[in-house]
């Protein structure tokens, strides 16, 4: 074995830690948080809360 | 601006909206830039140089310089709507609410086509990028670059998915030492900075233009790739501080960045490689700049611009990621995807579910699907992108003229630019079509099925009166 392969298996295991992580955080965020709160974003909120610094 | 009521029938009843998690806004100029460039940047290490092989060194200086044209174009025209329409999406928010819904979907699907595709042929190339560093160690075998494709994908999804701050700021340092990396090489063969090793003269002589007048027109296929994704700044609208600074400044600030290393590019990789070695990407110089600075005789600039070529794939792959999933999200946002695609992480504020769901895509075309191929779809997607872009900016304009609505830069000698660039367009389609016609076809075909899926079936579910909550007034005509 030469230290390319062990870099190799390396880079295998550090792609899998990497999956793994978000794959967890993914299902603890989904699980913790109501769909509504998360897909609450909408576009355009800095703009409108200019407008309407402006008008007050 | 000020006087408008955002709650009159002027107004259309638009106004702030209740967004309890939102993409952060923590950006400045110099990420913009860092997005920009970094997607591009690698277009100078590989890829422009099959310009010189399809019609010599001088048709690829045309053809960088026509190219840059465009270019201009696209960042002057995008830093006006951008700075205007500051949502994530970029140019399929700026479709949706100047063109249409049908004209949205198509964007939104180019932009992520162009994307993740680029990504993988990064992916691709980074892999390869270490089997070179592994021969160049000593290493006999053969390494299994998958490993290496993989974790390049995997790390930079995972720095996007904790937070854009993080991912870009990354971008920023790697971007800037492979933009060094190139102005060192320029300083140090050239002949400013101790002697030159640059050949042009004897170099061009007899070869001018191998293929005639022809041959220009066919470099322009490649031409684009020195400044292919610059228009990905506009991702970025959302997460930036100050929309109507940071775009335009970040954006402009990196179209001169790219032309200034398109052009010393072209200097010193046509003044020491001859034309037939420089032309052909595949058996002959996969990457130009590292070449040139391996026939500099430096150790020292070797290893600064193999650094600078494996830097400059990690912010290509890096940005491509952001973007593609900013498009994504906000499709899912406004339904033209499934809602779901359109939640926000509450700890990183980042759209965390596209950035998933993009990464096994990414995956199968880096592993699965010939880099040339891969490649020539995301020109393709790109090209048309930027024939969008014209007519985006001729309604723009004629929907919300001047002085109607607070715009952040506004772009001179309108219609000029929209004019050069639908005329470029049409060169370049002409061009890939001597090159790459079957893909082609097979790629607007493809267009033209999916968009009679939205037009039939997916369209239905869009909330139509909820994806236009920019507090605008409304456009003249309507």
């Amino acid at each position: 074995m030469e230290t390319w392969n062990y870099v190799e298996y390396a880079a295998w295991a550090l792609s899998v830690l990497l999956g793994l992580y978000m794959v967890v955080d993914w299902f603890t965020i989904d699980t913790t948080y109501s769909e509504d709160v998360l897909t609450s974003s909408r576009e355009g909120e800095l703009e409108a809360m200019t407008e309407e610094s402006h008008k007050g | 601006m000020t006087d408008f009521d955002i709650t009159s029938a002027e107004r259309d009843g638009m106004g702030p909206h209740g967004t309890k998690v939102g993409l952060l806004r923590v950006l400045g100029p110099a990420h913009v830039w860092a997005l920009g460039v970094g997607i591009v940047l690698v277009g100078e290490y590989m890829g422009w140089n099959f310009a010189v092989g399809k019609g010599g060194a001088y048709a690829a200086l045309m053809a960088c310089w026509f190219a840059g044209i465009l270019y201009t174009c696209v960042a002057m025209i995008d830093s006006e709507v951008t700075s205007t329409v500051a949502a994530a999406g970029g140019q399929y928010t700026q479709a949706k609410h100047i063109v249409g819904p049908l004209m949205a979907f198509n964007v939104g699907l180019y932009l992520v086509f162009a994307y993740t595709m680029l990504e993988a042929a990064n992916a691709i190339t980074a892999g390869y990028l270490i089997s070179v560093v592994a021969t160049m160690t000593g290493y006999t075998g053969e390494l299994d670059q998958r490993p290496f494709i993989i974790l390049v994908i995997m790390f930079l999804a995972w720095l996007n998915y904790r937070g854009v701050l993080a991912t870009l700021t990354f971008n920023l340092v790697i971007t800037a030492i492979a933009f060094c990396a190139i102005i060192v090489l320029f300083l140090s063969t050239s002949g400013i900075l101790g002697g030159g090793i640059m050949q042009h003269a004897a170099l061009f002589e007899g070869h001018e233009l191998p293929y005639g007048w022809i041959g220009v027109l066919a470099a322009m296929h490649f031409g684009l790739w020195y400044y292919l994704g610059i228009e990905g700044t506009t991702q970025a609208a959302e997460e930036v501080r100050s929309p109507a600074r940071a775009l335009p400044f970040g954006t402009l600030a990196g179209i001169m960045t790219l032309l200034i290393a398109a052009t010393l590019t072209w200097y010193v990789c046509s003044g020491v490689l001859p034309w037939e070695f420089l032309g052909d990407g595949v058996n002959g110089s996969v990457a130009p700049l590292f070449d040139t600075a391996r026939l500099s005789g430096s150790n020292a600039l070797i290893w600064f611009l193999g650094f600078g070529t494996l830097f400059a794939t990690l912010a290509s792959a890096n940005g491509c990621i952001n973007d593609a999933s900013r498009a994504w999200f906000a499709m899912g946002r406004d339904k033209y995807l499934p809602a779901w695609f359109g939640a926000v992480h509450p700890k990183y504020r980042t759209p965390y579910r596209s950035i998933i769901f993009l990464v096994p895509i990414a995956l199968i075309f880096a592993l699965g699907a010939p880099l040339d191929q891969v490649i020539t779809f995301s020109i393709l997607s790109g090209l048309l992108e930027y024939t969008f872009m014209p007519l985006n900016i001729i309604l723009f304009r004629r929907k919300w003229p001047m002085g109607s609505i607070k715009r952040g830069y506004e772009h001179p000698f309108h219609p000029l630019p929209a004019i050069v660039l639908l005329t470029i367009c049409a060169i370049t389609f002409f061009a890939v079509f001597l090159g790459y016609g079957t893909q082609l076809v097979a790629m607007i075909g493809f267009y033209i099925v999916v968009s009679l899926w939205f037009h039939f079936w997916r369209y239905r579910f869009v909330d139509r009166g909820a994806q236009f909550t920019m507090p605008w007034p409304k456009p003249q005509g309507y």
